[in-house]
């Protein structure tokens, strides 16, 4: 489980407490009491995982924040079935061409965003949020429109080889605009 | 890890509490499951759920150039949306999704207006309405292309809920109308209460089969409905003038308990050829029970309706009415020939004007993996 910290307008939240946060809810809806038993809603597009060898890993809830060109990013919750850690070291859509791993982090007050060193692991028997203001899957260069509602194909690569595939759908978000201001510290590739 | 325990008890203490208190239950007892009304199923749910204490209509226009494809992609959202909310579960990308966790029987029930059916190069199952006499409808409340009715007995809940809706509407449609309305909660065991203090919907059908869902038609629509929507306008002011006989005459039943004049009970059957000593009918011809009659049940519409109670001139003169829901298997066999009887004479009209209406069709409700209107648009 990450423990980096996201600084928001002078508050301090770690990534784990507000993933517990959102399973409060998945809890009293009665879906289950352990976070990996966070059923994905029927209607959010389903993750197809290929064949690969032993990790098994699903994303709840994948959805692309709207953009009309240009930048955008790709959000989730990464679940974990195995036993092992499952690490994430690389993402793709035909939506763009390039596309990056990003954490959001506190640099000396201030917020930038950055490729995050090593991919995003998923803790065994766990699962890792991707949302706005901390880790995402960034789009650099989107070559067409993503609308509202669209479903766009997304693949993840594991450590190991082997790969996830999901549907995001777009959605409209006033937020996340972090990532996209201009003069923003873009880190080391 | 160790799960911080403290903080989630805290939260879903808290939650626990508020849905403690909202059934009225003594401390101490575990904590009602949060009530939830299903999403799925043959039906939309929002009709003949038993009614919310709170709900709001809300109409939108689609923006120019929002054809059939992207129409499937907005209903896909909000179906999405809505099966969530309804389910006590935060929407997508929801940026509150504490406001999630009581859905207090949310329901969200969609209804597709003519201009819908235009925009997407499809045959409507609904026109407007013709003109009545009584009719003085305003623009502002009239028509709409798509609808959105979401009811609750929490208004936080609900408030939350149109939110979530008009958020990812918005790139596709334009609010025209939102009209809010109020009435007792189901629980109460009463007949709905209107503002003039009537009970209203006492013959509503029961068997739903005949007289709401449809059957027959175009497959998509089959397991739907239609909805007429009209905003009618109580003169309170004028009725405060009216004695407690002439409100009763009106209707032709009792204000305390609903009984037909003719009769002791609510669910009495009226009388409609009782005289009195001077031969001159219990039930007026003019009462408004008698121009709504509907004998064969199979034709009867379901009322579902609500009040509202927009606020106070400075007068103090009230803006005040009935979001009146009338939902039914086929408009022109159903619901038009009892507007055209109250039109023509109805002692109510003295006090009521209509003042809005919209005509929806209601489709049906769609499985755990589907959408509603997947089957028109898809």
């Amino acid at each position: 489980m990450t423990t980096s910290q996201l600084v928001m307008k002078g508050m301090t939240m770690s990534v784990r407490r507000m993933a517990a946060l959102c399973l409060i809810a998945i809890t009293l809806s009665g879906c289950g009491s352990e976070p990996t038993a966070a059923v994905p809603a029927p209607a959010s597009p389903a993750a197809v995982i290929t064949p690969a060898p032993a990790p098994t890993l699903t994303i709840v809830d994948p959805w692309v924040k709207t953009t009309k060109e240009g930048m955008t990013a790709a959000f989730g919750t990464l679940v974990n079935d195995t036993d092992a850690d499952v690490v994430v070291v690389s993402g793709a859509s035909p939506l763009s061409p390039k596309i990056e791993l990003h954490e959001v982090v506190d640099d000396d007050g201030k917020m930038i965003m950055r490729p995050k060193e090593g991919g995003f692991t998923i803790p065994a028997r766990g699962s890792h949020q991707l949302q706005p203001g901390g880790d995402h899957i960034m789009l650099m260069g989107v070559t067409e429109e993503v609308k509202p509602g669209a479903q766009i194909e997304f693949t993840l690569t594991l450590k190991d080889g082997g790969t996830v595939t999901f549907t995001a759908v777009g959605k409209d978000f006033a937020g996340g605009k972090e990532d996209y201001q201009p003069g923003m510290d873009m880190g080391e590739s | 890890m160790t799960p911080p325990l403290t903080r989630r008890g805290l939260l879903a203490g808290g939650a626990a509490t508020m849905v403690g208190a909202l059934a009225a239950r003594p401390t101490g007892q575990a904590p009602p499951a949060p009530a939830a009304e299903p999403f799925d199923g043959v039906h939309q749910a929002g009709i003949a759920t038993p009614p919310q204490a709170h709900a709001v209509f809300a109409g939108f226009d689609l923006r120019a150039g929002t054809g059939r494809e992207a129409i499937g992609r907005l209903l896909r959202l909000l179906t999405d949306d809505a099966r969530r909310l309804t389910a006590g579960r935060p929407a997508l990308a929801d940026t509150e999704p504490e406001l999630a966790t009581v859905p207090a029987r949310l329901t969200v029930t969609f209804g597709f207006g003519p201009g819908l059916f235009a925009a997407a190069d499809l045959e409507s199952p609904v026109r407007p309405l013709p003109p009545f006499k009584t009719d003085h409808l305003r623009k502002q409340w009239s028509g709409a292309d798509l609808l959105v009715h979401i009811g609750s007995d929490d208004t936080l809940t609900l408030a939350h809920a149109l939110r979530m809706i008009v958020k990812d509407a918005r790139a596709f449609a334009r609010v025209r109308w939102t009209q809010r309305g109020f009435r007792r909660t189901a629980s109460s065991g009463e007949t709905q209460r209107n503002l003039m203090g009537q009970l209203d919907g006492t013959v509503n059908p029961t068997d739903l089969d005949r007289a709401v869902w449809i059957s027959d038609g175009p497959q998509w629509l089959r397991g739907g409905t239609t909805l007429v929507l009209r905003r009618i306008r109580m003169k309170l002011e004028e009725w405060d003038a009216t004695d407690r006989v002439g409100r009763e005459f009106t209707i032709g039943r009792r204000l305390d308990n609903g009984a037909p004049l003719t009769g002791r009970y609510e669910r009495d059957e009226p009388d409609f050829d009782q005289v009195t000593r001077v031969g001159f009918p219990v039930i007026s011809e003019f009462a408004h029970i008698r121009r709504a009659r509907v004998e064969d049940p199979g034709l009867r519409i379901l009322r579902r309706p609500y009040n509202y109670d927009e606020g106070l001139s400075p007068d103090g003169r009230s803006d005040s009415g009935l979001l009146f829901a009338s939902y039914q298997a086929d408009i022109e066999r159903q619901f038009i020939p009892i507007q055209r009887r109250l039109a023509e004479g109805d002692l109510l009209n003295e006090w009521v004007t209509t003042i809005g209406s919209a005509v929806f069709a209601i489709p049906p409700g769609c499985s755990p993996t589907g959408w509603i209107g997947e089957r028109l648009l898809a």
